[in-house]
């Protein structure tokens, strides 16, 4: 029956090596086949879908046949190669009413799915009543609420302007914003401008010092960044964000690098600029003053090359997550314009002296935008400096990579971790695999205080709600199959 | 009224990220009020400055100067917190616990990461099951199912799978294997040797295996199918490939099957692989019939303790010198302390094939027997109800079991059954089984006495003796060993039979004599 030189049937192979057990639910096996010096592995296993019934349906509908898995394997593979081969330039810097699609004087962006004023939290309040101050809309924060309530203001998610805005993400008509292009895709990304400090706009604080800084921003800042990139040209962030992890950033909670690397790149362009001296030496004190200055910038990077996979038909990788302080939404390629939400979560993680948990509001912000994309909380391996966030060991912050490349899709060889033999970033998280797997995207992220007013109060990770992408799961798995039900 | 204390360490350096860290683990010790530890910047001053705390030591700190500011709880001790403090800003990283091990949290991650995985034990809730062996099988491993509640669908989209890819797909509801010498779920420590075993049954097969250990014999690799996969639905697809693969495997000289009778196109099927088997194949069929065995060239066994003597002497091991119960001289020793009324026979078993094995003999010698596990639904006894005549209880099985451990790790149902059982007048005698090894309660025995000797007093108080019958499944080699539950039993007064078979002969001799 069997000839020579013929590979060994798979159970003539298992009987003739030494067995090695993957152990999957009972964790007394493990110590069983440990002491008969037997090789175990045993699962940190979940269920799917964190055992909710109508994830699982999903998932099984997602996996009906070879055909649909194959059909939706091809889909992801062209999002992410979409998603990597994405080139994110600078190409200028402009205010929000003359750039942005769809702005007007009175419209408010904000982050995270749409939410009207009645329903935002203290931040986001705290930013859009500073916002109206700021615009000229209202006189002081009491007319501003006001007028925010009086169904004056447009009120529209960041996202859905081809925008991104961190924490609270307001911004508003004469604000300046970054412009990132595509240059393999041809979209065009916009972000709003880092304000540094703690006590600031995005993170709920709305006080003189913030709108003077606001207007500051407006008429110097801004404008000196928009001059300097007419000098320089067009700016390859990619690449300089690429440079950044390979320093020791996740461009995410930690910018160190990519700021030097940023204001290295746009120094030359504004000491040509129109403005004096003074300004250049304030500006530049306000580049100093703060790490994050480039911390928007990524975002941007992020969305511009997330956009470019948006409509990638029967695609289950996502290209959204956002939050506005209440909601946690997604959006996922296969089914461009819909958001799938679940309630905002708590962050975890270090807090600034004189604040309690209790004090924190719930996570929002655009910044997951980063993590959608492959670094933040997905590349903390690469910034071991900041592990307090995540625990405290190095081993860990290599396993939460490690952990996100379950429910990615691919490995981004554009932008690469050193302390992993130069991985590249996990890259286009997988609603099937997020709910296979059991593991949620984690979202390195700052605290803001929940009440307006105050700002930024530590910083921490957090984790999306399970329940956005049993929703998209059963969404898509209607749009493909309709048999989800 | 608190005491605030403040610290400049000159030109001292930690990272934000770092302090805010130690600030955060400072506010939660015993005696803090308010704790801060900051590089001495103009923005950490303005925070400190707006909280009242900035005092002029304070404000002369520079930007690479770390300040500490304690706020601490009257009657605290400043210095010792400050020592605290002084320690988490010092305080090591514990190296890495698991030297860096990466954990897994999926069947295909691990599969692609571990060199060599080869099988996947799978246990998790039966609704999950089905999926994680598919993504197993998916990644080439193959599988012990160890989950029931698996529908019969899956089982045979699994199995076909499993099949095409040349790998086995054990189970579901497969409590045993011993692969390459290394038991798996529940199994029992046996010598390595020439016999393989392909086994629909769990606690049957740990019962040839550990009879055949006690012969003087060993044990290749013992497969388990699950029970029901010599069905009609599943038609022993893995019962066959198991044969074909200890036919081929070298290091198997002699094959035993063991299984429940199976459906007639499945028992056909299975036969045909005995008579191409090219080696002697003992199979043992519970209530199984003989004549068709012998047709297919096969060595029928009528029982546990045949098909293991058998297979053993096949393997031309001379089978070690066992000690032997004179069932009926023992049965009538036992009957004459019975007092009048006492008729019955009530077994309590945590293997299902040992309550078969013990039921068919009492059965097989005239005599009713009413069990949760009958076949014949006018002798059946659902799980709730009370005993009747001679009654045999599978605590492991689903209708006890829903929602519990198996009565193997927990025992409580049966104990609290024993007592039960023991107060009524109509019971001769209460048989069980002990069963041992990986997997099992770590001492069945010790934990089962207490309720047997409450029985033991409950009936005498009434006038009666009580005959308890114990059957311990185990090896010498097995963690507490046979020898030593034995001794445990035995002290209590409590009759020790020595294999499955010898179990039944003795009950059926009870059962006989006392109902006459």
């Amino acid at each position: 029956m069997s000839t020579e030189n013929t590979e060994p049937t798979p159970a003539a192979a298992l009987f003739g090596s030494d067995l090695s057990v993957v152990n999957v639910g009972l964790a007394m096996f493990d110590e069983d086949i440990k002491a008969q010096h037997a090789q175990v592995t045993t699962l940190d296993w979940t269920p799917p879908g964190g055992g909710n019934p109508d994830a699982a349906r999903a998932l099984n509908a997602l996996e009906a046949s070879p055909e649909l898995t194959a059909r939706i394997d091809a889909a992801n593979a062209e999002a992410v190669e979409r998603i990597m081969s994405a080139r994110p330039m600078l190409v200028g810097f402009g205010r929000a009413l003359d750039v942005v699609p769809g702005m007007t004087p009175t419209t408010i962006l904000h982050s995270g799915p749409p939410i009207t004023w009645d329903r935002m939290n203290g931040p986001m309040k705290g930013a859009v009543t500073g916002a109206l101050v700021f615009e000229g809309l209202a006189k002081d924060l009491d007319e501003a609420a006001e007028v925010a309530a009086s169904g004056q203001i447009t009120f529209r998610p960041c996202h859905e302007a081809n925008a991104v805005g961190s924490m609270a993400g307001v911004t508003s008509a004469s604000m300046y914003v970054h412009i990132v292009r595509n240059e393999t895709h041809g979209n065009t990304a916009y972000t709003n401008l880092s304000e540094q400090m703690a006590k600031i706009l995005r993170m709920g604080a709305n006080d003189l010092s913030v709108v003077d800084r606001l207007i500051w921003m407006r008429d110097v800042f801004g404008p000196m960044l928009k001059e300097a990139v007419e000098f320089t040209g067009p700016i390859d962030l990619r690449l300089l964000l690429s440079q950044a992890i390979h320093m020791g950033d996740e461009c995410h909670n930690r910018n160190g690098a990519g700021t030097l690397l940023l204001f290295q790149a746009l120094a030359p362009g504004m000491l040509r600029s129109s403005f004096t001296t003074e300004q250049k030496k304030e500006v530049f004190d306000f580049v100093a003053s703060s790490d994050y200055f480039s911390g928007p910038t990524w975002m941007a990077v992020a969305k511009a090359a997330l956009d470019a996979a948006d409509g990638v038909e029967n695609s289950t990788v996502v290209t959204t997550m956002a939050r506005n302080g209440v909601e946690f939404g997604i959006r996922v390629a296969g089914l461009p314009g819909q958001w799938f939400t679940g309630p905002a979560q708590k962050v975890v993680g270090p807090m600034f002296a004189g604040y309690k948990p209790e004090d924190s509001g719930l996570d929002i912000g655009d910044s997951a935008i980063t993590e959608t994309y492959g670094f933040g909380g997905f590349a903390m391996s690469a910034a071991p400096a900041i592990v307090a966030l995540v625990g405290g060991t190095v081993a860990e912050a290599m396993g939460y990579t490690r952990d996100m490349g379950e429910i990615t899709t691919a490995q981004n060889p554009n932008v690469t971790i050193p302390a992993l033999d130069f991985q590249g970033l996990p890259t286009g998280i997988d609603v099937r695999k997020v709910l296979d797997t059991g593991i949620l995207p984690i979202i390195n992220t700052a605290i803001a205080h929940k009440d307006a007013g105050i700002g930024m109060i530590g910083a921490g990770i957090t984790h999306p709600p399970a329940e956005a992408f049993t929703k998209a799961a059963t969404a898509l798995a209607d749009a493909f199959g309709g048999s989800s039900s | 009224m608190s005491t605030t204390t403040a610290v400049v360490r000159k030109n001292t350096y930690f990272d934000s990220v770092s302090l805010m860290s130690v600030s955060t683990k400072a506010n939660a010790l015993d005696g803090v009020e308010q704790a801060f530890t900051a590089m001495g910047t103009e923005m950490n001053k303005g925070v400190l400055d707006n909280l009242g705390l900035l005092t002029e030591e304070l404000r002369a700190a520079e930007s690479g100067d770390l300040m500490v500011v304690l706020v601490a709880e009257d009657g605290a001790d400043t210095d010792a917190l400050l020592a605290e403090i002084e320690g988490l800003l010092t305080r090591k990283a514990p190296a890495s616990a698991d030297g860096g091990q990466v954990t897994y949290r999926t069947v295909t991650s691990a599969a692609e990461g571990v060199p060599g995985a080869n099988l996947a034990v799978i246990a998790v809730n039966g609704a999950y099951a089905a999926r994680e062996a598919r993504k197993a099988l998916e990644s080439g491993l193959h599988v012990m199912m160890f989950s029931d509640n698996v529908a019969v669908e899956d089982e045979i989209a699994l199995k076909q799978l499993a099949h095409e890819k040349g790998l086995f797909m054990m189970g579901p509801d497969c409590g045993t294997a011993i692969v390459n010498n290394v038991a798996l779920c529940f199994g029992n420590k046996v010598r390595p040797g020439t016999i393989g075993i392909v086994a629909a049954s769990g606690t049957g097969s740990q019962e040839v295996s550990v009879r055949v250990h006690a012969l003087g014999g060993g044990v290749s690799q013992l497969i388990g199918t699950g029970g029901r996969d010599l069905s009609e639905q599943v038609g022993g697809i893995m019962m066959v490939d198991g044969i074909r693969a200890l036919a081929a495997d070298p290091a198997t000289d002699v094959i035993v099957l063991v299984s429940k009778p199976p459906a007639p196109s499945v028992e056909k099927k299975v036969l045909a692989e005995v008579a191409a088997a090219g080696k002697p194949v003992v199979v043992w069929f519970i209530d199984g019939s003989e004549e068709a065995v012998t047709a297919a060239g096969g060595h029928f066994a009528a029982g546990s303790l045949q098909a293991a003597q058998q297979a053993v002497e096949l393997a031309g091991v001379a089978p070690a010198p066992t000690e032997d119960l004179d069932a009926a001289a023992a049965a009538d020793a036992v009957v004459a302390r019975l007092a009048d009324g006492q008729k019955y026979v009530r077994g309590l078993f945590c293997g299902g094939t040992l309550c078969d094995e013990t039921m068919y003999a009492v059965r097989d010698a005239g005599l009713d027997v009413f069990s949760n596990i009958q076949k014949n639904a006018d002798f059946r006894l659902p799980a709730g109800s009370a005993s009747r005549g001679h009654t045999f209880l599978d605590f492991g099985d689903d209708d006890f079991t829903n929602g519990r451990p198996h009565p193997m790790i927990d025992p409580a149902l049966r104990i609290e059954r024993i007592v039960e059982e023991a107060k009524d007048p109509e019971v001769a005698a209460l048989v069980m089984d002990f069963v041992l090894g990986f997997g099992s309660h770590e001492d069945p025995v010790g934990t089962t006495l207490p309720a047997i000797e409450e029985g033991q007093r409950i009936a005498r108080e009434a006038g009666r003796h009580l005959e308890v019958v114990a059957y311990v499944l185990g090896t010498d080699l097995d963690t507490p060993s046979v020898a030593a539950q034995t001794a445990a039993l035995r002290a209590a007064g409590v009759t020790v039979t020595l294999s499955s078979t010898e179990t039944g002969q003795f009950a059926r001799e009870i059962a006989k004599k006392a109902q006459a």
